[in-house]
């Protein structure tokens, strides 16, 4: 049976990896790759690296970075972050990334979705979508928001997870910058209205706290992976704990040992 | 012991290079017919749309190589469907080796298409699934596969069981990604290396 995904995120400055609440306060969680190969060894489905500063500051990607874990990790991993063109695109698969992720790349220019599927298939390229609520006088909406989440743009979240899914992404990583570094849990509604309208996997993302978290993303939420950065990094959950857990609540679940 | 990687319009292989370098397995990545005949074994990976890597395939002539190799020969993803008869993944006539024809799957269930993640194999018929225990987990990406048949060596289910591995003679096939199945694959591969 296809098995329910656990997604370590490691944001990535300058080959280190670093997680603070909200994206900001960073602290040191540890060596990238090292961290990464701990993770696959210790069963995490999929690692996804994402370069924190890409898009802020205009840098380049990590193309090194991706080289050294495509060559110590066995599980697939995906790369994100400041990902704007094809040749972006093209130098991280080459490097040996399995997926690439755009965010506020697609926004910007939607079509840059279609031209990477027809370029490289729909399999490696994945979606994130950095999403908030907005509650004016005259309105509630789930907004996008681009530029590590701070910036709200016009587009509303739930038409545009169709979008993209229109247009040949893969995968959808949609993050929840309502609860991202709360432990509060996932965006369990929200996630369940895209995932439910979707007929490619959802990543969620954004508010795991607790083993219970996971499994009501997976339940309520229908995800079809969960992604988490600082409750692993800080072993505040151990992700063979997590896996066993699930997998005594009946979730299908890859059980590595 | 030579190790070729058929080099082709197949996608990213990087990663299936890495996966041999972990293993301490020498390569050559070549699109080269002697490199190629004269390897002791030979990998044809694959990443890609059918009928675009076909006719590059029936392009540079490897459409007539690949079939008639006599060394064990590992078709992986795509590389395995191109080695099926034909593929319903815009019409596509293949090389024939697995005398079945590769489906697409049906899209009006609950399930999503692609299948995409990690999955158990199981009913092992194989050289290959030597030490991999039962229902073991391997990561699939795919929207096609060939059903089962005469030549069905592992089987996988998603809406339908299908075939995750097959083998016919001297060629070898997986429908899943090896390279990034962690032990299990690499496991898989090993036992490749080592028929």
């Amino acid at each position: 049976m296809l098995t329910k995904r656990i997604i370590p995120c490691l944001d990535v400055k300058d080959g280190r990896t670093v997680k603070g609440v909200n994206f900001v306060n960073l602290r040191d969680a540890g060596d990238a790759v090292e961290l990464g190969a701990l993770y696959a060894a210790q069963g995490a489905d999929e690692l996804v690296y994402l370069d924190i500063t890409a898009t802020i500051d205009g840098r380049s990607t990590f193309i090194d970075l991706v080289r050294r874990v495509a060559q110590t990790v066995n599980i697939p991993f995906t790369v994100g972050g400041g990902i704007s063109s094809i040749a972006d695109v093209s130098a991280l698969l080459l490097a040996g990334a399995d997926k690439v992720s755009i965010n506020s790349a697609a926004v910007r220019n939607p079509d840059l979705i279609n031209e990477l599927a027809l370029e490289f298939g729909s399999q490696c390229i994945v979606v994130a979508i950095d999403t908030r609520y907005i509650a004016t006088e005259n309105s509630q909406e789930h907004v996008v928001h681009t530029h590590g989440g701070w910036k709200p743009t016009e587009i509303r979240t739930i038409p545009w997870a169709k979008e993209v899914e229109e247009r040949g992404a893969g995968e959808i990583l949609l993050t929840s910058m309502d609860t991202d570094g709360t432990k509060s849990g996932f965006a369990l509604e929200l996630t369940a209205t895209i995932s439910g309208n979707a007929s490619i996997p959802v990543i969620a993302s954004g508010g795991a706290g607790t083993m219970e978290h996971f499994y009501n993303v997976f339940t309520t939420g229908k995800a079809d992976a969960g992604l988490a950065a600082s409750i692993f990094h800080f072993r505040e959950i151990d992700i063979p704990d997590l896996k066993a857990f699930l997998n005594y609540k009946d979730l299908p679940i890859r059980m590595t040992r | 012991m030579k190790t070729v990687i058929i080099k082709y319009n197949a996608g990213n292989v990087q990663s299936v290079m890495y996966a041999l370098d972990r293993i301490g397995a020498g390569y050559l990545y070549t699109d080269d017919e002697a490199e190629i005949r004269s390897a002791d074994k030979v990998i044809f990976p694959g990443v890609g749309e059918a009928s675009t890597t076909m006719n590059y395939l029936r392009k540079v002539g490897l459409d007539k190589v690949i079939p008639t190799l006599k060394q064990p020969v590992f078709g992986t993803c795509v590389g395995m469907q191109l080695m099926c008869r034909f593929s319903e993944e815009n019409s596509t006539e293949c090389m024939g080796i697995f005398d079945v024809d590769v489906k697409r799957f049906p899209s009006d269930t609950n399930l999503k298409v692609p299948h995409m993640g990690w999955n158990n194999i199981s009913n092992y018929k194989s050289a290959l699934t030597y030490g991999v225990p039962d229902n073991a987990f391997v990561y699939f990406v795919h929207s096609f596969a060939p059903p089962v048949c005469d030549y069905t060596v592992a089987i996988c289910e998603y809406v339908m069981p299908f075939s995750a591995m097959l083998q016919k003679g001297n060629f070898y096939a997986a429908q899943f990604h090896c390279e990034i199945s962690g032990d299990v694959g690499q496991k898989i591969i090993e036992n490749f290396l080592k028929i």
